[in-house]
């Protein structure tokens, strides 16, 4: 691309150039029909089920009516949008968003680290393949079950109480106690989720040279500091490219576990936009303002992914993402 | 000499330590799965309450009977598969296609194609507008709406166009100076070769679908059309057991003590098959997770 850009300026008058290049690329895309064709159905998929939503999500500026249609409907610029943010649950609806994603990140992303530096030192391939396929096996149940488990085994008559029982004079309901919401929510993620997620490290700690730990070793390095020098600056580029997508995931956690595990009684900590969204949306027809509060949510995902790239950047010498 | 045995022996120390964290988090993993496979053909808390002292009177298979007195939860299963199914084939050839053209070298418009994808995974008009989009097609309570809005996976693209760039350079020359158009190389040389991505794409896509609710929640009203996953959400979830399988019970308790029987087997039911067929496939699915932590 650049280097078409350089030619360009180059050549004083470049009209001729452009033209020659037009019909020079239009001559391959005639050659070559078929490429574009099979690329076709994907590109006019993501035209309708991506693409014309965002010109949909223009009704977030609009006052929304059904009669009307998307373009027919009243301009209300950003009567949605401070609404939304002047609206006396919206502190608590962002900062339960901000919490939940970010616990669950401070949490959930070190332990598939710390858990592939375990499974590193099995040196018996077949015991680490053995221990590997438990360790994966949740991620393979639907987050319906998990929430099925989580509500069964947490319930006031289920195990978790009857085994507390001989310590506490009454069950906790901890599915309708804000409190407990949160940690729920993480540690069933860690459940499903660390196993799994540690493959990618464990496959990155393969290629790692034996003859390093063996010079190391030599040189009297004990364990922890093999691990410290040798393994972990290994998994430092994988590191810095999950951390980033992550981190800028923070404002898009998963609606669809926190929709499952939201009582009536635990929203106090549970609801967080995305639940919000679907709720004064699709269930209660509000369609304008939960279109704004989506887009609200996307555009700071946005901004904080370009942030946390520029950030890992720095501390990364200058390796980050895009 | 003396240094380096006492090295060891710390190491040693921390190796041991390492074997036995390992063994307690696989417990914390397993037990959960094994409590709720076994409590299924339990009384409900039979296993907390009584430990081992269990007798053969407290076994019983009356979750199981129940949860298939009522052809909800089949019904459920045969349209998951339909729509898993149904999802997998059309998402694995709408990706291996844009995958192998954005493979092609030099193929004119390839960085705004990958720009023209890579945007929807970061910035999208969000639930209400994509609703929006599928109900004026017509699609609310059809199987398109479960399998064409997710269809086009940047994730499967990238991977596939991973995998084709691999492909020899020399195997497409070599077809091209004998003849063979673009659609001929791809047909007879490229997808051959791929079958391993193939695999990989097809059972990531398959899985997923199958373990989805989401979209079935919002875009299928009409029950009849539910798959697996919705119908275990309104047993473990809304408490909703279906009136067929608890028809002839009266008593509220008797009712909690079978509801909770029903939940333990439809979590064995819905989970099993999967469970039981992962460990075949494992190499594969960690092909694909290792393919795309390619940059």
């Amino acid at each position: 691309m650049e280097e078409i850009v350089k030619r360009e300026h180059a050549i004083p008058v470049s009209k001729p150039a452009t033209t020659t290049k037009l019909s020079k690329n239009l001559t391959y895309i005639k050659k070559n029909y078929i490429l574009y064709l099979l690329i076709a159905p994907a590109v006019i998929l993501t035209i309708i089920f991506k693409y014309i939503p965002i010109y949909g999500a223009t009704i977030a500026f609009k006052d929304f009516s059904p009669i009307r249609g998307i373009a027919g409907s009243e301009w209300v610029g950003l009567k949605h949008f401070t609404s939304f943010l002047t609206s006396p649950n919206f502190m608590e609806i962002l900062m339960n968003t901000i919490k939940l994603s970010s616990f669950e990140l401070l949490i959930g992303f070190p332990i598939p680290i710390i858990l592939a530096l375990m499974l590193n030192q099995l040196r018996k391939s077949s015991v680490k393949k053995n221990v590997q396929l438990a360790l994966y096996a949740p991620h393979f149940i639907s987050v319906v079950v998990v929430s099925g488990m989580v509500f069964l085994f947490l319930s006031p008559v289920g195990p978790v109480n009857a085994l507390l029982s001989t310590f506490l004079d009454k069950p906790i309901s901890f599915m309708s106690d804000p409190d407990y919401f949160r940690s729920i929510y993480i540690w069933s993620g860690v459940w499903q989720g660390a196993g799994w997620a540690s493959i990618v490290y464990v496959a990155a700690l393969a290629n790692v040279d034996p003859q390093l730990h063996e010079a190391a070793t030599l040189d009297g390095a004990s364990l922890l500091q093999r691990i410290w020098h040798i393994d972990l600056p290994t998994l430092k580029p994988v590191m810095a490219v999950l951390f980033i997508l992550a981190a800028g995931g923070i404002m898009g956690i998963g609606f669809e576990k926190a929709y499952l595990m939201q009582t009536s009684m635990n929203s106090p900590s549970s609801e967080i936009i995305a639940t919000y969204v679907y709720k004064r949306g699709l269930l209660a027809g509000d369609y304008s303002f939960a279109t704004a509060v989506g887009l609200f949510n996307a555009v700071v995902n946005v901004i904080l992914l370009g942030v946390v790239n520029q950030v890992v950047k720095k501390l990364n010498e200058g390796e980050g993402l895009v | 000499m003396n240094n380096q045995i006492k090295h060891s022996k710390g190491d040693r120390m921390l190796l041991l330590t390492n074997n036995i964290l390992l063994t307690i988090i696989i417990l914390v993993i397993v037990g959960p799965l094994l409590y709720v496979f076994l409590s299924s053909f339990l009384e409900p808390n039979a296993i907390i309450r009584k430990g081992l002292s269990l007798n053969a009177s407290d076994w019983s298979l009356e979750g199981y009977k129940r949860l298939f007195t009522d052809d909800t939860i089949v019904r459920g299963f045969f349209n998951s598969l339909l729509y898993s199914t149904g999802f997998t084939i059309v998402t694995v050839v709408v990706c291996l296609f844009a995958g192998y053209a954005l493979s092609v070298e030099g193929l004119v418009g390839k960085k705004a194609f990958m720009i023209f994808f890579l945007f929807t995974m970061f910035f999208g008009g969000g639930l209400i507008p994509t609703y929006f989009v599928i109900r004026d097609l017509g699609m609310l309570n059809t199987i398109w709406a479960i399998i064409l809005p997710g269809a086009v996976n940047v994730w499967f693209i990238i991977l596939a166009r991973t995998y084709f760039k691999a492909v020899p350079n020399e195997l497409k020359e070599a077809a091209r100076i004998d003849g063979a158009s673009d659609l001929k190389i791809f047909f007879r040389i490229i997808l051959p070769l791929s079958k391993p991505i193939i695999f990989v794409l097809a059972l990531y896509a398959f899985i997923g679908q199958w373990n989805a609710y989401f979209d079935a929640m919002i875009y299928l009203d009409d029950r009849q059309l539910h798959p697996l996953q919705l119908v275990l959400r309104s047993i473990l979830i809304q408490n909703e057991v279906q009136p067929g399988m608890v028809a002839d019970v009266e008593a509220r308790n008797e009712l909690m003590r079978i509801s909770e029987m029903i939940r333990y087997s439809s979590i064995v039911i819905a989970s099993l098959p999967l469970l039981i067929m992962y460990p075949f496939f494992q190499k594969y699915f960690e092909k694909g997770v290792m393919v795309g932590s390619l940059k």
